[in-house]
């Protein structure tokens, strides 16, 4: 600030020039700090499922002890990580869209796609199941919930949920849609919510359920079409220049390692009394299926 | 309802309690938001005294482009940001994506046209006989200036309240350029969000009550900044 000689209030000027310094002085000092690593970092992109049932904040500290590499990890939909990898925004995808994860295989852009575990969706609902779906196959349950008009509350979010409760309205055939279908464009856990709020049927997987106590109960399981099968897919540079080929590829392996399949194996043992997911690194899909 | 009671436990138990976490998100929230507003304010303010005294064509239309950016969405603010700091965009280079910097310059562009437009109000409401006065009296244009900016000061530092008060609490920018990663860009909004989407509401709601603490006691020392010497 320029300053001349007049003696006109002189105090309040430099008062104010010394408070306005010293913002800035902090602001600059805020902008320097904590920037450790932005190049070098990995970034993970999975899903919302896997933060929402705690898994994530399992996994993603041991391989940091494990291989000092510092992960950044985006919480998104399955649509939207998958995106990020093409573009090369996101080095190493933790998905389960299985129909677009092929589509993104097939683009030449990413490594290689490894199976990593499942868990399963089920179909929730109000206990007084007024469509009658309780035990059903999920086709079956799907053409009784459009049949009967009962609420259902969709992800709408192009998650891998989403595209697989979309799924069964095709095998349902059922053009999903009027006043008794509405989408959140949410989370699993925002989903759910909406869902209890409005005594409405949802898809959920089952973690997140688990993890979310609710009025909802599970009317429909076990279906082997609901098997929710998560890959991991490292990305190359065909991606983009500044993919972090060498930490994908190092998490990816890592992931399927007999140390993380027994984390993963291990996990919510404690607080659920049961596995929330199934560790599968090195089995073939027909498998896991099969042992469904 | 009783979610607020349990809030409330939550928020005195995790601020009095010692939760590193808490206080780490805390301070980064303060960090990132003092700065961007510090920034905002540095920008703001030469520009609100240049739409408030200069004589150029296509002011009024400036002015009102201006006064329009005080309402900038913050979700569009952080993807124009996200898309320009994308490793494949422009800005790539800098590797700043999901960084509390990016926070800043999402938060300090949302600030700027705020302190702008309130700041060229606050200015064009002295008296415009006082800066003749003062280049009367031997000062010179840019001291008259500042001299006008000491005169609007109560209303100067309401703008300052204003910006700090609107980027501390705006989400849709932090989660989206700084992507919510804890440790590293989590702030108190971004938490909350993804404490509610969790189903945990009692904290999503001490947090929120964490972040009005906060906001309060630095809008109690801008105040008392403000309103010394006054009776």
């Amino acid at each position: 600030m320029p300053h001349s000689s007049v003696l006109v209030q002189k105090r309040s000027v430099s008062r104010l020039v010394a408070i306005t310094s010293s913002i800035l002085v902090v602001g600059l000092a805020g902008c320097g700090e904590g920037e450790s690593g932005g190049k070098g970092s990995l970034i993970v992109a999975t899903t919302t499922s896997t933060r929402d049932s705690g898994l994530l904040d399992v996994l993603i500290p041991a391989f940091e002890q494990d291989s000092g590499i510092e992960v950044k990890t985006l919480a998104v939909g399955s649509g939207e990580a998958l995106e990020l990898g093409e573009r090369g925004e996101a080095d190493v995808l933790l998905v389960h869209s299985p129909a677009a994860e092929e589509e993104l295989m097939a683009t030449g852009k990413a490594g290689q796609r490894r199976l990593v575990m499942h868990n399963d969706f089920v179909v929730v609902g109000p206990a007084g199941d007024p469509a009658r779906i309780a035990g059903k196959p999920v086709a079956e349950a799907f053409a009784g919930v459009a049949d009967a008009e009962a609420s259902f509350v969709s992800r709408g979010d192009d998650s891998g949920t989403h595209s697989a409760e979309l799924g069964f309205w095709e095998d349902a055939g059922v053009q999903p849609g009027g006043g008794w279908y509405s989408e959140t464009g949410q989370g699993m856990g925002a989903t759910l919510r909406v869902a209890d709020e409005r005594s409405a049927y949802t898809l959920a997987d089952r973690g997140t359920y688990l993890a979310q106590p609710g009025e909802l109960e599970i009317l429909v399981e076990g279906d082997p079409d609901l098997l929710n099968v998560y890959h991991v897919i490292d990305m190359t540079a065909k991606a983009g220049d500044r993919v972090n080929v060498d930490g994908a590829f190092s998490f990816a392996d890592w992931i399927v390692s007999t140390e993380a399949q027994e984390l993963i194996g291990a996990f919510g043992k404690d607080e659920y009394g049961r596995a929330l997911f199934t560790p599968d690194a090195g089995k073939t899909e027909a498998q896991v299926e099969a042992a469904a | 309802m009783d979610v607020i009671w349990d809030a409330i436990r939550d928020a005195i138990r995790l601020l009095a309690g010692g939760d590193q976490q808490t206080y780490e998100i805390i301070w980064l929230s303060l960090r990132v938001s003092v700065s961007a507003t510090a920034i905002a304010f540095a920008l703001g303010l030469p520009l609100g005294m240049l739409l408030a005294f200069g004589r150029f064509r296509g002011r009024w239309p400036v002015l009102a482009l201006v006064n329009t950016g005080m309402g900038l969405p913050p979700v569009v603010v952080g993807l124009v940001v996200t898309v320009l700091l994308w490793r494949s965009g422009p800005l790539g280079d800098l590797g700043l994506l999901f960084t509390p910097t990016a926070m800043v310059i999402a938060q300090a562009s949302i600030g700027a046209p705020l302190v702008a437009g309130l700041s060229a109000a606050a200015l064009q409401h002295v008296d415009p006989d006082f800066r003749v006065q003062m280049q009367a009296i031997g000062a010179s244009p840019a001291r008259a200036l500042w001299e006008v900016a000491v005169e609007a000061r109560l209303p100067l530092i309401a703008a300052g309240m204003a910006a700090f008060g609107a980027l501390i609490s705006e989400v849709g920018a932090a989660m989206m350029v700084g992507g919510n990663i804890a440790g590293e860009t989590r702030v108190l909004t971004t938490a909350a969000v993804l404490e509610a989407s969790r189903g945990e509401f009692a904290l999503a709601v001490a947090l929120g009550l964490i972040l009005l603490t906060v906001a309060f006691t630095v809008n109690l020392a801008l105040t008392t900044l403000q309103q010394r010497g006054r009776p």
